[in-house]
């Protein structure tokens, strides 16, 4: 089964018709849990992005070697690896990042798109593919972490990346924690009302 | 088929409950560690602790200070003594006060010299019961810190399987089994083997790996042993991988230090939860289906609205305390 698409191609589905956060609904636990500031949204994104391409060129190396059988256990290991090395680099580096983030990087290797990823296009693809396939999710769940953020920090607590834009007195709701939910709920809902609207005008045109 | 299903839950559930119980019992003799000369033990505030004897003790060692020293189990560096000692006229029960504010909540070590008898010192550990302790984490885990509604973990497989009764109730029992079987490895090999050699940097990379590998040999042993358990159940087990609870619960193990019981406990009760939470869920989006809902909101939009509003109820059992 070779893939169809162009290179840029591949990282325009990732960002825009398979979107990881919108469309497909995975990795929805950094998405609720700490989507509370833009800059949180962007630190994990590059996280995100770096592990999933790392893992993707990994597997798509070497997925000729791999016993069909035991190729789960074989992408969570190799996820794993590449979590500690962004993990311990992480705490090295931006050490107050990194305490904002709190276990969320070390779950990067539970999320659902890296592993999905893996087995539904690295272990299949050329390396090359791989790796702009990789890049295309990485930056869709960067776009869509830093969409949630950007509502929740504007709403929340009137800023954006920490300067105040708003001048009046935030609701104290959207940072609470459970409005992670209703931010994202009413965002897929709003996502949706404009594909359909889109949907209806091309259709009226032709 | 449907039957065969009902009574798969019900043995789990049952042998679930049965560990409960035995790892209950096995916990009885520590709680009887002081019976002898010391019969009863207590803080009766945070600034006095009262003691009882079997025999009577003598009065000028019980009334000299010095013969006291208190601390916290974890930190034996600050040392504390009373500021009086009040003996009853039986002589059998002795009151201590302090100066220093104590923490009922944290165990405590007294050590008292002279006491039993001349050159003898008699070591008193002041603790919460193991079992309120025990049971605490478990209540924690279940409710007041839900993973689902107040952490925010596991919430792709939490939609994913939330739609029906059936595969809910599967789900939360595939996955509170694969979780205390997980975390009481991964709590065996971080204490036997990671932290003696310090390599807890290999954490993360040895928790999942003992998850996925425990979910592969179940997946080989039961397709073997027995199909109609797996066609039931197997669709559950690639899921659990995926599912962040299962990582976060060793980590979280690591991060308060806690033993052998305490991990069961948590796993327990974050299997517990995520269970009870999938069946909520799947109770409510049952009765979705006969509502009408606008067009955009259909599916993923309208569970999230509801997970909030649950999340929102979860907030309350936040003043639930011990």
């Amino acid at each position: 089964m070779r893939n169809q698409l162009s290179k840029t191609g591949l990282l325009a589905r990732g960002i825009l018709g398979e979107n990881p956060v919108f469309k497909l609904a995975l990795s929805m636990c950094p998405a609720v849990g700490i989507s509370t500031t833009v800059m949180n949204g962007i630190m994990l994104g590059v996280a995100v992005i770096f592990v999933q391409i790392f893992s993707s060129l990994t597997i798509a190396l070497i997925k000729n070697l791999i016993h069909p059988r035991i190729r789960i256990p074989t992408y969570t290991l190799t996820i794993a690896t590449w979590v500690t090395i962004i993990d311990l680099v992480l705490a090295a580096f931006f050490p107050e990042a990194y305490a904002k983030m709190g276990i969320f990087v070390k779950l990067i290797v539970a999320f659902a798109i890296i592993t999905m990823r893996l087995e539904m296009f690295a272990s299949k693809e050329s390396v090359s593919d791989s790796i702009f396939d990789a890049l295309g999710m990485g930056i869709g769940f960067l776009v869509g972490m830093v969409a949630i953020g950007f509502v929740r920090e504007l709403l929340g607590s009137g800023m954006i990346l920490g300067h105040d834009v708003l001048g009046y007195k935030p609701l104290l709701f959207f940072i609470l924690p459970c409005a992670g939910f209703f931010v994202v709920g009413f965002m897929m809902a709003f996502f949706n009302w404009i594909e359909a609207v889109y949907r209806k005008k091309m259709e009226e045109r032709t | 088929m449907k039957k065969t299903r009902r009574d798969i839950l019900i043995v789990l559930a049952a042998a679930i409950v049965i560990i409960g119980v035995v790892a209950l019992l096995m916990l009885l003799p520590q709680t009887h560690k002081n019976d002898g000369f010391v019969t009863h033990e207590a803080f009766d505030d945070a600034h006095s602790i009262s003691l009882g004897f079997s025999k009577t003790i003598d009065k000028s060692v019980a009334q000299d200070l010095s013969n006291y020293v208190v601390f916290e189990e974890d930190e034996p560096d600050i040392q504390m003594q009373p500021q009086s000692a009040l003996l009853s006229p039986d002589a059998q029960t002795l009151h201590l006060r302090f100066a220093e504010t104590l923490n009922p909540d944290l165990p405590h070590i007294l050590k008292i010299n002279n006491l039993d008898a001349a050159g003898s010192v008699t070591t008193i550990r002041l603790a919460q019961s193991q079992w309120v302790w025990l049971f605490s984490i478990l209540i924690s885990a279940l409710l007041i810190n839900n993973f689902v509604f107040t952490k925010y973990l596991g919430l792709c497989v939490f939609f994913g399987t939330s739609k029906r009764k059936n595969t809910a109730t599967g789900m939360g029992v595939v996955f509170t089994i694969v979780m205390l079987v997980s975390a009481m490895m991964s709590w065996a090999i971080n204490e036997y083997v990671l932290v003696p050699y310090h390599l807890e940097f290999l954490q993360i990379v040895v928790f999942i790996g003992l998850v996925s590998l425990t979910v592969q040999a179940v997946d080989t042993i039961l397709r073997k042993v027995n199909p109609v358990l797996f066609n039931a159940f197997g669709i559950f087990l690639v899921l659990v991988i995926a599912n962040c609870i299962i990582i976060a619960v060793p980590l979280f193990m690591v991060s308060s230090q806690y033993g052998f019981w305490e991990t069961f406990m948590l796993a327990l009760g974050a299997g517990g939860g995520f269970l009870l939470a999938l069946y909520l869920m799947s109770a409510v989006r049952e009765r979705l289906e006969l509502a009408q809902i606008p067009e955009s909101f259909q599916g993923l939009p309208i569970a999230f609205i509801l997970a909030g509003q649950f999340a929102l109820a979860f907030l309350g059992f936040s003043g639930l305390q011990f």
